[in-house]
């Protein structure tokens, strides 16, 4: 759980840092994270390899405008099975899970807390 | 006497350490999924405590599983492609293969013998021998010109060696029969509606129904009268109606079904659906709290429990079977994922994620009996299952 705080507070100041952008405080960043994982997880894997959905992947991510990825979480996609999320999401919300994602800040998250549970380094 | 208990007391003892004896049966085990960190807990019903964890499962973000016919194996599915061949007596991981890139569930036959798994990557079912986990048969989910693969939900067994599953990309139903595990013989059945979900077989193993999520109403499959194909019910369901966004995709499981009545989930909508089994009409609907996840019946048909999917998903509510009015609701916590009814019903097991726990519910009387601690959990299996078709 340390290692995993430790992971968290690190994409904290990478984010906080360089780029000004959405307010996002880190009491929500960390639901963000969790959200992400769990509950988008359902459709596009806990590890974001996708599933129903496709995969969240930094390398097909990172190439697509962060406007596009923003308006996709947000509005969902018209005739697929990605539902709008605005109801839950805000646009500041939406925009710094964008920009984890194409970074792969989250997926890196994942690894580190999995590794820690199989008792690897 | 005192000798002869003496002589009876260490002769068991021998038998018990020598391994001729188990030490307990199975039939009050289950196992819970837990899912971030890769592994399953083996709870047990008659005390309702938990005996230990196995872990090494890999990523088990949606994760299901299937027991041998004699209960004292699991075959976990994995959303990573891993199938795990598990002891719950022994609690130890007897054998694990990586047989695709992605994977969404699976089944075991009739005879235990074949245990078959649903892939999303590459699309289609593989077979395997549920005593050594080795390929016996890979048939892949091609249509269209045959050039495309698609993702396979809702995998069951069925009698006579079958194995049923659904094409979500297709919108295709395959009837595989493995009756000569090395030649199946595959029967398809196509333009079933768009984007099939998930699906249930009935209990007695006669009617296999999908879920369209691209279109208002399922598919059903009359096993008995495969010649007759495939029937659209409750078709345009919500027709005229503004759809609220899925969350989070439905679950059809076989169990569903009370009575003459078939409860299922509506997709988009704050709503159970009632089915009359006798003609497959629609007899009813029930508004509920939230977009319906799980639409179990409890064992004896008389009340039927559901969840809800994010942001609702705190709560279970009870529907009265009789008056099809909800006579409870409850709040186990945020994030209550699953439920499972123990086989003659008395007590229902609930995972709420979010918290770490599992919550043990008095079905009669609602009283919350107990809670264990559990690791993100998801599925609960109980090893009942065993002998249930398409469970």
């Amino acid at each position: 759980m340390k290692k995993m705080f430790f992971v968290v507070s690190l994409l904290t100041m990478q984010t906080a840092a360089p780029i000004a952008f959405a307010e996002v405080g880190t009491a929500r960043q960390n639901e963000l994270l969790y959200f992400v994982k769990h509950d988008c997880g359902s459709c596009h894997g806990m590890t974001l390899k996708g599933g129903l959905g496709p995969a969240l992947l930094p390398q097909t991510l990172s190439t697509q405008p962060e406007s596009y990825l923003v308006n996709t979480i947000l509005e969902g996609r018209k005739n697929t099975a990605m539902p709008p999320w605005k109801s839950m999401l805000s646009f500041d919300d939406a925009t710094w899970i964008a920009k984890q994602l194409q970074q792969g800040l989250i997926q890196d998250t994942q690894i580190a807390e999995s590794n820690k549970s199989a008792g690897k380094p | 006497m005192y000798r002869l208990f003496f002589l009876v007391h260490v002769f068991s003892l021998t038998l018990l350490l020598s391994g001729y004896v188990s030490a307990r049966g199975t039939g009050d085990l289950g196992i819970v999924i837990e899912r971030a960190t890769g592994g399953v807990q083996v709870i047990e019903t008659s005390t309702n405590s938990s005996l230990g964890r196995i872990e090494g499962l890999g990523d088990l973000s949606h994760a299901s599983a299937v027991y041998s016919r004699d209960e004292q194996f699991a075959y976990v599915f994995g959303r990573d492609g891993g199938l795990s061949k598990i002891d719950i007596i022994n609690k130890k991981l007897v054998k694990r293969i990586m047989q695709s890139g992605n994977s969404i569930g699976g089944a075991i036959s009739q005879d235990g013998r074949l245990v078959a798994v649903s892939n999303y990557k590459p699309g289609g079912v593989k077979i395997f021998d549920s005593k050594t986990l080795a390929l016996v048969a890979d048939i892949p989910a091609r249509y269209g010109n045959d050039d495309l693969l698609s993702k396979v939900i809702g995998l069951v067994d069925a009698p006579g060696q079958k194995f049923i599953f659904s094409l979500w990309d297709a919108g295709e139903i395959w009837v595989a029969d493995l009756s000569d595990a090395n030649k199946p013989q595959i029967k398809k059945f196509k333009n079933i509606g768009k984007n099939p979900y998930d699906a249930l077989i009935t209990p007695d193993g006669r009617y296999y129904i999908a879920g369209l999520f691209g279109e208002d109403g399922m598919a059903m499959l009359d096993l008995w009268n495969l010649d007759k194909g495939v029937k659209r019910i409750l078709d345009g369901y919500g027709k005229g109606e503004q759809k609220l966004p899925v969350y989070k995709m439905p679950h059809l499981e076989g169990w569903a079904i009370a009575g003459n009545f078939a409860f299922v989930p509506a997709v988009g909508r704050h709503e159970v659906l009632v089915i009359n089994t006798q003609d497959w009409s629609e007899s009813g609907r029930i508004k509920v709290h939230g977009q319906p996840v799980f639409v179990m019946a409890r064992p004896d048909g008389r009340n039927v429990w559901v969840n809800f999917a994010v942001p609702n998903n705190d709560k279970l509510q009870v529907i009265d079977t009789q008056s099809l009015a909800i006579i409870k609701t409850l709040t186990p916590g945020k994030g209550v994922l699953h439920m499972e009814f123990e086989p003659r019903g008395g007590q229902v097991w609930a995972s709420v994620r979010d918290e770490d726990r599992l919550a043990v519910f008095n079905t009669d009387t609602f009283e919350q009996l107990v809670t264990l601690e559990a690791k993100k959990p998801s599925g609960i299996f109980f090893t009942s299952r065993a002998h249930r078709t398409g469970l």
